[in-house]
């Protein structure tokens, strides 16, 4: 009897997201199976990196990633059309950290400035993350979403305390929102109903499960990935199935394992290598966990992955 | 279905008062109220009690008795408490049960002497050393070692109530085990023929802990008809709860039927159904783990 490969029955596909506009306009979903099977079904668009600017100087950046920035980390615009000529980024993840209100407490309208002077200077889609302060974001991203009228920008992250002020300046303004739950398969999929009541199309939602960084909880974010694409994919949870963005430079590079420096921790390996290796671990994890887009910060480990996603999409 | 009134509770806070200032009228009036209210035990739940348990678990089981014959569910992590209670009750309408023996040596050595000595029922507690199982065989496994050491302290079947412990669907760790309890309830079924006469019961309303209040009903209700479709022969509920009593009578037959429906994976079109119809079936699939739970489970 000859053997048969088992193989998965897949009922659900992960809808279309387009972002940005124009030739640079970056298409994502539509896988028909699990990530990266492309034996099992279709991944008609590989996933793709976006690269991380801040709206201020970082202040707790380990000098290895410092480094390629440093010329640019006093201007946004400098340091997006950095990331976009020399590193070939497809897509730029504006980060106002400086609107937290335990921080620099910067005004919407300020933020909302940078990101239309960073918005009009780049021809790829634009990714514009809020501070995570549910309030202060709601301010921010409503004003963003206004000031920004057609930019087709993607803004977030949108959560349960937020989502009507937010949404409704997505909706009025013509932004993708990032619908953001705290590592929560059912509230991720609560909040996906709720926008879709609020009235946005599915056309223009994507979904941040919150990501831990590598040795923090990525195991975490794993499961609830692995999870919603099963519900998405084999149980037709239509609510379910949208892309993924991970926004995890972040968590990676405040680990001190990816600060610490050779004093400090001489048994933990070159610092120049170590920061990088975790960042590009930690993303190929994401990738096989359902990630449709990742927001990265190191070129060389944006390098790393971008050949290790050519290498899983090689027919 | 055996139903075990849940109000004479530390918690409720009329009756908690009551018994810290040991003022029989509250705990007399809600005796009496749930047995009117068609109980057929009452549980009296203590919490920790760890000070001074045995004395006031004595004096509220003289003070239930001497207004109502149903018997009683002692519940108490405190052995002291339960043997204070034991050592006073009079077995009028039945035996009083041990609420509970958990599936840990400590909990086994401290309790099961007690009912042996009292000829005490036990409410035997599928959580084992490392907590709570995490599927149908853990559960299995910890219901065969409690069975093993219940006839070792010559405890008759009809006095083991196995306890699967009921998880809330609302949240992530915790609904995998919602269909993991409705799996053992299978196996429940073959130990009954190894075991006969033994018993099952559970705390229903943890299902749909961290819903909102107005949808807790159906998720209680639909579980209810799941789990006793498997032989669940008890519950502890709310005896003022008229709604969830209808179902436990057996007297939704139409719903009942839909439900066991789903569970079989009928294909049914919901355009067909009532919206009171519709609701039964998507409660059932998200609890079967078909659908995964999200508040707005009905509205999809």
């Amino acid at each position: 009897m000859p053997f048969e490969i088992p193989r998965i029955t897949y009922t659900g596909t992960i809808k279309k997201v387009t972002l940005g506009k124009g030739p640079k306009a970056v298409t994502i979903g539509g896988e028909t199976s699990y990530p990266l099977y492309l034996f099992e079904g279709e991944m008609p668009h590989p996933p793709r990196i976006a690269m991380e600017v801040y709206d201020a100087p970082p202040e707790d950046w380990p000098e290895t990633v410092l480094e390629p920035f440093r010329d640019v980390v006093h201007d946004p615009v400098a340091w997006a059309k950095k990331c976009i000529e020399p590193f070939g980024a497809e897509l730029i993840a504006l980060q106002l950290v400086s609107t937290d209100p335990n921080g620099l407490n910067r005004t919407a309208e300020e933020a909302a400035e940078t990101a239309k002077k960073v918005a009009a200077s780049i021809d790829v889609p634009l990714i514009i993350w809020g501070s995570g302060n549910a309030d202060k974001d709601g301010d921010v991203l409503r004003k963003v979403a206004e000031v920004c009228d057609g930019m087709n920008l993607i803004i977030g992250p949108i959560v349960e305390g937020n989502y009507k002020q937010v949404g409704a300046g997505a909706i009025g303004y013509g932004h993708t929102v990032i619908a953001s739950s705290p590592i929560d398969i059912n509230l991720a999929k609560q909040l996906n109903i709720l926008l879709g009541n609020l009235g946005i199309p599915d056309s223009r939602i994507i979904v941040d499960p919150t990501t831990g960084g590598l040795g923090y909880g990525i195991e975490y974010t794993y499961s609830v990935m692995e999870r919603d694409r099963m519900a998405a994919l084999t149980q037709q949870d239509e609510r379910l199935q949208f892309p993924i963005i991970c926004n995890m430079a972040k968590e990676v590079w405040k680990t001190k394992e990816a600060k610490a420096s050779d004093e400090e921790a001489p048994d933990l390996g070159n610092p120049q290598k170590r920061g990088v290796l975790m960042e590009a671990v930690t993303a190929v994890i994401l990738l096989l966990a359902g990630a449709d887009i990742l927001v990265m910060r190191h070129p060389e480990a944006i390098q790393l992955v971008r050949e290790m996603i050519s290498d899983f999409m090689a027919k | 279905m055996i139903l075990i009134g849940e109000n004479l509770n530390v918690i409720v806070k009329k009756i908690g008062t009551a018994m810290r200032e040991k003022d029989p009228g509250p705990i007399q009036e809600m005796a009496i109220a749930e047995t009117r209210a068609g109980m057929d035990y009452l549980d009296i739940n203590l919490g920790p009690a760890r000070k001074g348990g045995g004395e006031l678990m004595e004096w509220i089981v003289k003070t239930v008795q001497e207004v109502v014959d149903t018997p009683l569910s002692l519940d108490t992590i405190n052995a002291e408490a339960i043997e204070g209670g034991l050592r006073v009750y009079k077995n009028k309408q039945g035996k009083a049960v041990i609420n509970s023996i958990m599936a840990r040596s400590e909990s086994m050595e401290a309790k099961f002497p007690l009912a042996q000595e009292y000829d005490a029922g036990v409410v035997a507690l599928l959580w084992g050393p490392s907590g709570l199982p995490r599927d149908a065989n853990e559960r299995g496994v910890l219901a065969a070692e409690l069975m093993q050491k219940a006839m070792e302290f010559g405890i008759p079947n009809e006095d083991i109530w196995i306890d699967p412990i009921i998880t809330p669907i609302t949240s992530p760790q915790s609904q995998v085990q919602v269909p993991g309890c409705i799996e053992f309830m299978k196996m429940f079924k073959d130990l009954q023929e190894i075991a006969p006469g033994i018993r099952s019961t559970c705390g229903l309303s943890n299902v749909s802990n961290g819903a909102p209040n107005h949808l807790r009903p159906i998720l209680n209700q639909t579980y209810l008809i799941m789990i006793e479709r498997y032989g669940m022969s008890s519950a502890i509920i709310d005896a003022f709860d008229e709604e969830i009593k209808i179902f436990a009578r057996g007297k939704r037959e139409n719903l009942t039927k839909l439900i066991y429906r789903v569970m079989d994976k009928d294909q049914i079109d919901l355009k067909s159904l009532s919206k009171e119809e519709a609701d039964y079936v998507k409660t059932t699939k998200i609890l079967m783990g078909q659908i995964l739970y999200s508040d707005s489970w009905l509205e999809m």
